[in-house]
């Protein structure tokens, strides 16, 4: 599903990859750990083509990101969905039209999408939110809009950037117990995270980065920088 | 589509004092490019009715008999340029003055059949032929004065010149205007819409889709600053027409022709649409790079 083969970022004269390389098999949950400036976000910006990488080599479903055209990028965005610490929520929005603009994006029709929408919002259990704006919502809300929004489209691959890391403890572990929900679905997670707890519970397959290089890479993982 | 005009109207709606503002620089322009295209119109109408009627009028003194017009009708008349002569005689006059005045007591008061000449309508085969012929008449000594459209002809025509160059400089300075104003207000909604345009692209948004939105609404200004100021004009020219025409005398411009305004409102609609289209364009190209 997803393969760096030998990839390096340099952003200047700094180094966020040097030669990484990994697989990941589709349906897999797979937590990204390392210290801050380790190079995590840029491992999942790669996967979004947000940055091309300086050298190696990149794929997504079989489709090298290296070569791919500026217009095929939409495409690879439908099937990898992202989730972000901050939300990127839309101030102007509602809970249902954050959710609905995904499946705007794909040029679905407007029942298709009401339909989909009121399904995932049911599914995340915040459908009787449906009509707040963001500032409405409580961190856990908009956590969930964002996972809503993010997974509306059934994409096969969901990124999430620190998606606990302004949640409280509980909170944080609600958020987590719906992306194992999601991974049932047979939806391959990658998941980038400084909260030790988590990984060392859900015992998932650890992939660690220091100064841009995979330091470790183990299947029922633990949180270890040392 | 359908979520291509949800966008555009949302666009609209939660920005309404850009959308005002854009709508009204259009208006303007419009307007200003259709009361030129309606005189430069109105302009070659009327030659045109001046030159299809090639026509001189020659005024006699006071105590010109029927025979002297006689003598003077029956030389004209072995002319092969002049194709018809007809002699208004003073009655006549009046009687064309009382139908031309007849809504206004005062003036009609003032005036009797001795104040106003007699006169001798001369037509010709063609414009040109207008000269030679005045020049015939001028010599008689019981012509008191010639009046040859000529003279109409030529100040009509530097009239409609005039109306064409500096009407088309100002509506083309206006179009610029009025694409910069729409350039500058859809860069500026780009530039407010920044996160919303990069959370798009990052759940899959085509640049397509992306970009409609604003190239739609720099449309929409141009079709509605332009599709008013249409109607504002119509309506003008409804409400003046009955003034309007007796300025206008013989010349047949008023009411204006529905086909014609139809026709105006087509071409409003395409030009409007490049206008506001163009401007967003240049704004999407300039600041939306995606």
């Amino acid at each position: 599903m997803i393969l760096f083969e030998n990839v390096t970022k340099k952003f200047g004269s700094s180094q966020a990859l040097d030669e990484v390389s990994f697989e990941i098999k589709q349906g897999e949950f797979v937590f990204i750990v390392g210290p801050s400036g380790a190079g995590k976000s840029t491992l999942l910006r790669i996967l979004t083509r947000e940055i091309i990488p300086s050298s190696g080599k990149v794929f997504v479903d079989k489709i090298d990101l290296m070569k791919m055209k500026d217009k095929e990028v939409p495409n690879l965005r439908r099937k990898v969905g992202v989730v972000f610490q901050d939300f990127k929520l839309l101030d102007d929005r509602t809970v249902f039209e954050q959710v609905a603009l995904a499946l705007e994006v794909r040029g679905k029709k407007n029942d298709e999408i009401e339909k989909g929408v009121e399904h995932i919002l049911k599914l995340v259990e915040i459908w009787d939110k449906r009509n707040l704006f963001p500032k409405q919502l409580s961190g856990g809300e908009a956590q969930r809009t964002a996972i809503a929004r993010a997974v509306v489209g059934k994409p096969d691959i969901l990124l999430a950037d620190e998606p606990t890391g302004d949640l409280d403890p509980k909170t944080a572990w609600a958020v987590l117990q719906l992306l194992n929900e999601i991974n049932s679905w047979g939806t391959t997670i990658v998941m980038a995270t400084h909260n030790q707890e988590i990984v060392n519970t859900l015992k998932r397959r650890v992939i660690t980065i220091k100064k841009g290089k995979v330091s470790s890479d183990t299947k029922e993982g633990k949180y270890d920088l040392s | 589509m359908t979520s291509t005009i949800d966008f555009t109207k949302r666009n609209i709606r939660r920005t309404p004092i850009q959308a005002i503002a854009a709508s009204m620089v259009m208006f303007l322009t419009f307007f200003a490019l259709i009361v030129f295209i309606l005189l430069a119109a109105g302009s070659e109408q009327a030659l045109k009715f001046f030159e299809s009627k090639p026509q001189v009028i020659a005024f006699f003194k006071e105590g010109t008999t029927d025979q002297d017009v006689s003598v003077i009708e029956n030389a004209l008349k072995a002319e092969t340029r002049v194709t018809k002569t007809k002699y208004i005689s003073k009655e006549d006059a009046l009687e064309i003055y009382r139908e031309k005045n007849k809504n206004d007591p005062t003036l009609l008061e003032l005036v009797t059949a001795n104040i106003l000449p007699a006169s001798l309508e001369i037509s010709t085969q063609t414009p040109q032929d207008l000269g030679p012929i005045a020049q015939i008449l001028e010599k008689e000594p019981v012509v008191s004065e010639v009046i040859v459209p000529e003279d109409v002809v030529k100040t009509l025509t530097s009239i409609t010149t005039v109306i064409r160059v500096v009407g088309g400089a100002v509506v083309l300075f206006l179009m610029i205007f009025a694409m910069l104003v729409i350039l500058m207000i859809i860069g500026f909604k780009i530039r407010l819409k920044r996160s919303e345009i990069e959370i798009m692209r990052l759940l899959g948004a085509s640049s397509s889709f992306i970009r409609q939105p604003f190239i739609l609404e720099g449309m929409f200004y141009g079709l509605s600053g332009g599709i008013l100021s249409w109607v504002i004009v119509y309506i003008l020219l409804w409400y003046f027409t009955p003034f309007l025409q007796g300025y206008l005398g013989e010349v047949n411009l008023l009411p204006v022709d529905p086909l014609f305004m139809l026709t105006l409102l087509i071409w409003v609609i395409i030009i409007a649409s490049l206008v506001g289209g163009l401007g967003s364009l240049g704004a999407v190209r300039r600041y939306l790079k995606i």
